[in-house]
């Protein structure tokens, strides 16, 4: 335990500054600070459960740049299942499974065929693309909501819990619970040993003898659910309308956070928050325009930040050694 | 083991007979024991076999072959290994060494033939399969996972568990522990693979296969990476292996190890087994002899050399290989107008780095390299190449070609941007073209034409295509690295002349080769390496091969 915190006391003492920071700021400014929480904790939403696509992805030596087609393709199969069923549970389902077919499309396109990984994803988006924009329609409305959750007891504690706890949907506990099991399935188990050797050093599993491609193939199918979750959290929780584009980016910036957690669940947890939370300034700054800076400035703010932390985070993390390369058996 | 099995001793009941058993080696009782099921049931050191004998076949592999392409990797190979025996596997680089046992623990499926492990000549379908059956590998380039653990990386594959799933690491350092503290490997179970030197990599590697239950262990090159020192270590260890019963087989090229270690040897060539033999019926002479072979001379017309005044002046020169080993440990070499030295050696012995010092490619850390008055030890290979040096590189494909461009442009490639193929930047593709055409019938370039891209000829006309590059330009010193290496008879006969001519036109020509034939057969004289360094030079007409042979193995 006491390694522990020294191998971990340059985190562990910036995450209790920002805490602090947090608080103080809650308190300081209680007219703004909880709603500007709030909101950015329901943009992070999504980018949490994407990042952690990405992080399974890279971890078992998967580049997945398809992460915006995937949840593209799960908002609209999840918005217009449920509008036509008249079920939201259909929808979820449609959603999720979704995902998980364009993450098997994933799968076996880079891993069995050995297809370039990024051109895969690069058609995945486009394919995404292509099928939600055509077979649009407009007018339809969803027969129900995604329950909101109010979690006893925790989300009477100020700030951490009414942010997180204290009536957020459904989907926002799954995707905390998303970030806390894979954070402990990649460090404590054997999944996760095997997962980081293949995206390691993947001659190294099979000599093992592991099997490094089906291991890299169900990896990325099953980490699509989440892909499917995110996108679907997008048109049937926080608009409740499916939009030409409505994932704007999110599976790009996804990967941004991905790395500035340094391909840890919880760490891309923190930094998708830290995005969130320069949005919520942003869009702040806009809506008390205190300042005489145009929306169009401010709007940029948080790919700004992206810019900074990740030029920062530059050479100081280190991502998978083999992420982006196909695993060829000696006689192959 | 209650019950008393004929033909063993009852070694419970009376200590004396253990010591008989264990000692026993007359050819009725190996016999009675191999083929005795219940020899299997019993612990090694009770089996009758102890140090120096060996029991019943492990390993036994019938016609083996594989082939990459139209490069036939191993042909037709039968051999077997006993249990509690120290097999090599001796040969040159490229000789099918690793290809054969990449084949036994399931790397690679063979073309035809069987490989037959405790009797069960199921093929082995993959490493799963190999490690189940009791066959540990520890590979020449480690597979070790270099950001973890030496705890994670030994169980990685057969985790252990607290149950659903979850790693208990703990357990896995008192596996290390144990293991480290058995077989005297000192290793630290929490410090990440990576920042470990290479040799204590090697023994996390020999404990990783350990881990497993391992009656066949194979060590491909082990030695390789290791100082003295270490290498002593580890002979130890295999010695130690072996009297408890496990079976060794290892591959190497140094004749040393194998006489100290290895009860038999196999001789590899060209991917078939030319030799086998037990090593206390022969010597370093003899295991060179075997592994150079006794090729039918390719005989060459060339008169006696008139040198001339030196050309090539090398005093005393350090280079590190890539791995940041010294290669090159003190070579000092003249070579003279109108003469033609060989370098022979067994591969790795620095050649390589040698010549990439030479042409520039390669940084020297000390020592000095001259082209007659001109100092080129800091030199870049633009400079060589217009101080007057050719280089035919050791492999083409990387250094010597640009496998997409034309042959034209590959005939033009370290003189493009210079008259007549360029003026004032701009490139003129009828000169480029015109040379091409003329060099094309000078080395009888076979192909469509010289646009033809260069990557699509056969290996042979590619070497063509680089001889003609360096030699066309008249160079003072010719460097040949391998020169006819992977390329077919007649263009290795075309291209010999064109060196002997090369020489008689009063270029120096620096011959490596690994090859001793074309070594012999070609060289005005020969300059013998090992570990780096000149260990002997000789008048070609008084060589003898056997002699150069054993010079090669480093017995000097």
């Amino acid at each position: 335990m006491a390694a522990w915190f020294t191998k971990n006391r340059t985190t562990l003492a910036i995450g209790l500054a920002v805490l602090v920071a947090a608080y103080v700021f809650y308190y300081a400014k209680h007219d703004i600070a909880p709603s500007m929480y709030g909101a950015a904790w329901g943009y992070a939403i999504p980018l949490v459960l994407a990042a952690l696509v990405g992080v399974i992805g890279e971890r078992s030596g998967v580049v997945n740049i398809g992460i915006e087609g995937q949840m593209l393709l799960a908002a609209f199969a999840g918005f217009f299942g449920a509008a036509y069923s008249g079920s939201m549970i259909v929808g979820i389902l449609a959603g999720v499974g979704t995902g998980l077919i364009a993450g098997g499309f994933l799968a076996l396109t880079t891993v069995r065929w050995r297809m370039d990984q990024i051109i895969a994803g690069v058609v995945l988006n486009i394919i995404a693309t292509g099928i939600t924009s055509f077979y649009l329609k407009s007018g339809e409305i969803l027969p129900g909501v995604i329950p909101n959750v109010d979690v006893p007891y925790l989300s009477e504690i100020p700030l951490l819990g009414e942010t997180f706890f204290g009536g957020r949907s459904a989907i926002a506990l799954v995707a905390i619970a998303a970030a806390v099991i894979v954070h402990l399935a990649l460090f404590h188990t054997r999944w996760g040993l095997r997962t980081r050797a293949a995206g390691e050093y993947p001659s190294a599993a099979d000599t093992a003898g592991i099997n490094v491609e089906r291991l890299r193939i169900v990896n990325v199918t099953i980490a699509g659910s989440l892909a499917g979750l995110a996108g679907l959290y997008l048109s049937m929780d926080a608009s409740a309308s499916f939009e030409r584009g409505i994932t704007a980016g999110r599976g790009f910036l996804a990967l941004a956070i991905m790395i500035m957690g340094a391909w840890r669940p919880l760490r891309a947890l923190v930094m998708a928050l830290f995005f969130g939370f320069i949005n919520a300034v942003a869009s702040q700054l806009q809506q008390t325009g205190g300042f005489n800076v145009p929306p169009q400035l401010t709007g940029t703010l948080p790919y700004v930040a992206t810019l900074i932390v990740l030029a920062v985070a530059a050479g100081r993390v280190r991502g998978p050694a083999a992420a982006g390369q196909p695993y060829v058996k000696k006689d192959q | 083991m209650s019950e008393q099995t004929p033909g063993v001793p009852d070694v419970h009941a009376d200590p004396q007979a253990a010591v008989d058993a264990h000692l026993d080696t007359s050819e009725e009782h190996l016999a009675a024991l191999v083929t005795n099921e219940a020899i299997l049931e019993l612990p090694p050191e009770q089996s009758g076999f102890g140090a120096g004998n060996v029991g019943e076949v492990l390993l036994d592999i019938e016609g083996l072959s594989k082939a990459f392409g139209p490069v036939k990797a191993n042909r037709d190979i039968s051999l077997t290994v006993r249990r509690g025996e120290i097999v090599a596997l001796l040969g040159e680089n490229g000789a099918g060494k690793s290809t054969l046992v990449n084949q036994i623990f399931g790397l690679i499926t063979p073309d035809s033939g069987t490989v037959t492990i405790k009797g069960d000549a199921t093929a082995i379908k993959d490493p799963r399969d190999a490690i189940a059956r009791g066959i540990g590998m520890v590979h020449q380039h480690f597979q070790l996972v270099p950001v973890m653990t030496v705890a994670e990386n030994m169980v990685l594959g057969h985790e252990t568990t607290r149950g659903a799933g979850i790693l208990d690491l703990d357990a896995a350092r008192r596996m290390v522990r144990e293991l480290s503290a058995k077989h005297g490997l000192a290793v630290d179970p929490d410090t990440e693979v990576e920042d470990l030197p290479v040799g204590t990599q090697q023994r996390v590697e020999i404990l990783k296969a350990l881990s497993r239950k391992v009656d066949l262990l194979i060590l491909d090159e082990p030695t390789a990476v290791l100082t003295p020192q270490e290498t002593d270590e580890l002979l130890a260890v295999m010695k130690e292996l072996a009297n408890s019963g496990t079976s060794i087989v290892f591959i190497t090229h140094k004749l040393r190890e194998v006489l100290a270690v290895a009860d038999r040897v196999y001789v590899l060539r060209q991917g078939g087994v030319v030799g086998e033999v037990a090593t206390r019926d022969t010597d370093a002479r003899g295991l060179a002899t075997m592994m150079v072979g006794r090729e039918v001379v390719l005989s060459i017309d060339k008169t006696a050399a008139t040198p001339g005044e030196t050309v090539l002046e090398v005093e005393d020169l350090h280079v590190r290989d890539d791995r940041g080993l010294q290669a090159v440990n003190g070579f000092s070499l003249s070579v003279r107008a109108g003469e033609i030295v060989g370098v022979a050696g067994v591969e790795g012995n620095g050649q390589r780095e040698l010549v990439e010092a030479l042409a520039g490619m390669r940084k020297v850390e000390s020592g000095r390299m001259a082209l007659g008055s001109l100092d080129l030890t800091r030199a870049n290979p633009h400079q060589t190449h217009h101080a007057g040096v050719g280089h035919v590189p050791e492999d083409r494909e990387k250094h010597g070609l640009v496998g997409a461009y034309s042959i034209a442009d590959n005939l033009v490639l370290n003189e493009f941007d210079q008259a007549p193929y360029a003026k004032s930047g701009v490139r003129q593709f009828d000169a480029v073209r015109a040379n091409a055409e003329k060099l094309r019938d000078e080395f009888d370039i076979r192909s469509s034409g010289v646009m033809q891209s260069a990557g699509s000829l056969s290996g042979g006309n590619k070497q063509k295509v680089v001889v003609a590059r360096e030699m066309s330009f008249k160079p003072k010193l010719l460097m040949a690295a391998q020169p006819t290496r992977g390329v077919d008879v007649g263009s290795i006969e075309f291209i010999h002349r064109r060196i002997v001519e090369a020489r008689d036109e009063g270029a120096a020509v620096l011959l490596v080769s690994a090859e001793l034939d074309e070594i012999l057969s070609l060289s005005d004289r020969i300059a013998v390496v090992h570990g780096g360094a000149v260990v002997a030079e000789m008048d070609a007409k008084d060589a003898d091969r056997t002699e150069i042979g054993r010079l090669m193995a480093g017995d000097h």
